[in-house]
């Protein structure tokens, strides 16, 4: 029986009269690729802070591969790498000296051939020795990931790791995030972005105020929770309408259905009715639609 | 329910510590080389400063005023400029480092690791006394080129200037945590730590005031750092340096355990 990566149980925790996390429990299986999502001051963060250290939780107890993060928190540190949502960095250092002065917290003082591999998979080798200021905001965002991999954790927690980041270094990142999926490193990603954590995570759970309010693989949710769609350019859109869908501009009528097999149905209801179809195209399930449907219900 | 999502895969170890203290040691190295990569501002700037200090003074009073008797006054204030270089630099290292990283958000790299509370203690006072020890063998070194100065007795002399340090590194550690922006740091030290070291004797002997401002001047911690410092140069001092090593060691005891306490609350560090 293998340990969870991740164990959360029963983790509350308040700002004054605010609830920032009510009791959230919560287990991440090793080799996972993980999303936790949620809207803006859902908890999230907190959440992150409290697995790495950074916040005190009123209750609950919180484990990185078994090592409690209070009472073991040695061990539960050296197990997780954590980047943080801001764009922070150390002005005084280049790149390879903040990367040594990283490892050497961890206790690792001879560590120039995993810092080597780790920033040529992050394309900056050739920015090694250039001080942290003189760095584009994507470098300096590529040097965090660098910073919490110098102790080579089998956890890494990515809290918004692409914000504000262009679509070229995303998808390089994303690339050398799999990587590390497949390598054998469980990886927990908080995003906005939610295609992003459609395509990437196996496993998702939604915050809302503190509290999981689904806890899935990324299949069942959109199982579950979302519906296809089938847009049709019509000749006659009122007779769409008629028939149930909701008309959208330039004679587009959408309609909602559970399965494919209603499509047949549908047409034949429309050429019946006179519609004239013109153009059509399918929907498919995806995040977004679950995302809001699930918050809308808790 | 985390058994059937867990994946079969390799299992990986993070990479082990070389030593209990290579984490301690290598924040100390860190704290070090921030001051020092900006040495002309953090130890030759205080040098400058202390030797206009000394230039301006000697020439004012040397000729006018004599202490411990036959001591010429610029050779009784060099060890008062020494000692106060110390004390100013040891509260700037680590009350700034602490506060840029808090505004800068990068103090989150030396919260992550696995670094204990004692240690980060450890490696903030440490290099803050380091700095005050530099910038302090600074202006000995070079008052010493124009102003003789004996030392009579140097442990004396090393031991309250690690003292002093240690203490003003200590209440660097306190205000860079206490304070959340460089407006409260600055009333910190010009409310706090200026008032305390200029009124503690570093420009005179506290036997030329009145008797009412000398019983002030022993409710002053920072007058009996300076008081045993000079003891170590001239074996002439105010006040016993017995008392002086009393004071300034219950002062260090009790300054470290207030900042350990704070740092194992994780007071505004960990909320």
């Amino acid at each position: 029986m293998s340990t969870p990566a991740i164990r959360i149980q029963g983790v509350s925790k308040h700002y004054g009269s605010l609830k920032a996390l009510g009791g959230v429990d919560l287990e991440v299986g090793q080799g996972e690729f993980f999303g936790l999502l949620g809207p803006n001051g859902a908890g999230k963060t907190t959440l992150i802070s409290a697995l790495s250290g950074l916040v005190r939780p009123d209750g609950g107890t919180l484990a990185i591969m078994g090592h409690d993060v209070v009472a073991d928190y040695r061990n539960a540190r050296r197990n997780l790498g954590v980047v943080p949502q801001e764009l922070v960095f150390d002005p005084f250092f280049s790149v390879r000296e903040l990367l040594r002065i990283q490892s050497g917290y961890f206790g690792i003082r001879s560590n120039d051939d995993w810092i080597d591999e780790i920033l040529a998979s992050l394309d900056l080798a050739h920015k090694a020795n250039a001080n942290m200021r003189m760095l584009s905001g994507g470098m300096k965002r590529r040097v965090l990931v660098a910073q919490a991999l110098v102790h080579r954790p089998p956890v890494i927690v990515l809290d918004e790791p692409t914000a504000g980041v262009d679509v070229e270094l995303r998808q390089g990142l994303w690339q050398f995030i799999r990587k590390l999926n497949r390598d054998g490193h469980t990886i927990v990603l908080t995003t906005h972005y939610l295609e992003e954590a459609e395509a990437l995570c196996g496993r998702i759970a939604m915050l809302k105020a503190g509290r999981i309010v689904a806890l899935d693989t990324t299949a069942n949710l959109l199982r579950r929770f979302a519906t296809h769609s089938l847009a049709v350019r019509l000749e006659h859109p009122g007779r769409g309408v008629e028939l149930g869908g909701s008309a959208g501009e330039g004679g587009w009528v959408d309609f909602a259905f559970d399965s494919y097999t209603e499509v047949e149905a549908l047409l034949a209801r429309l050429r019946e009715a006179g519609a004239g179809l013109v153009e059509m195209r399918l929907g498919e399930p995806d995040l977004e639609r679950v995302f809001v449907e699930v918050m809308n219900r808790a | 329910m985390p058994e059937s999502f867990s994946r079969a895969v390799p299992r990986i170890e993070p990479m082990a510590a070389e030593s209990p203290l290579a984490g301690f040691r290598t924040l100390l190295y860190k704290e070090v080389l921030r001051f020092w990569k900006v040495s002309f501002q953090t130890v030759g700037a205080p040098v400058l400063n202390a030797l206009l200090f000394l230039l301006i003074f000697s020439h004012v009073l040397d000729r006018h005023v004599t202490v411990y008797g036959e001591v010429a006054y610029t050779s009784f204030l060099v060890p008062g400029l020494v000692m106060m270089s110390v004390l100013q630099n040891a509260f700037a290292n680590s009350s700034s480092s602490l506060i840029q990283s808090k505004i800068t958000g990068n103090i989150i790299f030396v919260l992550l690791p696995p670094l204990s509370y004692r240690e980060f203690y450890a490696a903030y006072v440490i290099a803050s006394t380091l700095r005050g020890l530099m910038v302090g063998a600074g202006v000995l070194a070079v008052s010493a080129a124009f102003v003789e100065v004996p030392m009579a007795h140097p442990l004396w002399v090393l031991g309250f200037a690690v003292l002093g340090g240690a203490i003003l590194g200590s209440l660097g550690v306190i205000a860079g945590i206490w304070a959340d922006k460089f407006d409260q740091l600055a009333a910190f030290q010009n409310f706090l730590i200026m008032p305390l070291t200029m009124l503690s004797g570093v420009f005179y002997s506290i036997h030329s005031l009145p008797q009412f401002w000398q019983d002030v001047s022993h409710f002053n911690p920072f007058f009996f750092m300076i008081d045993g410092f000079r003891y170590g140069f001239f074996g002439q001092s105010d006040t016993s340096p017995w008392l002086s090593l009393g004071v300034v060691g219950l002062c260090f005891v009790l300054l470290a355990a207030l900042t350990l306490a704070m740092l194992a609350r994780g007071y505004k560090l960990r909320s």
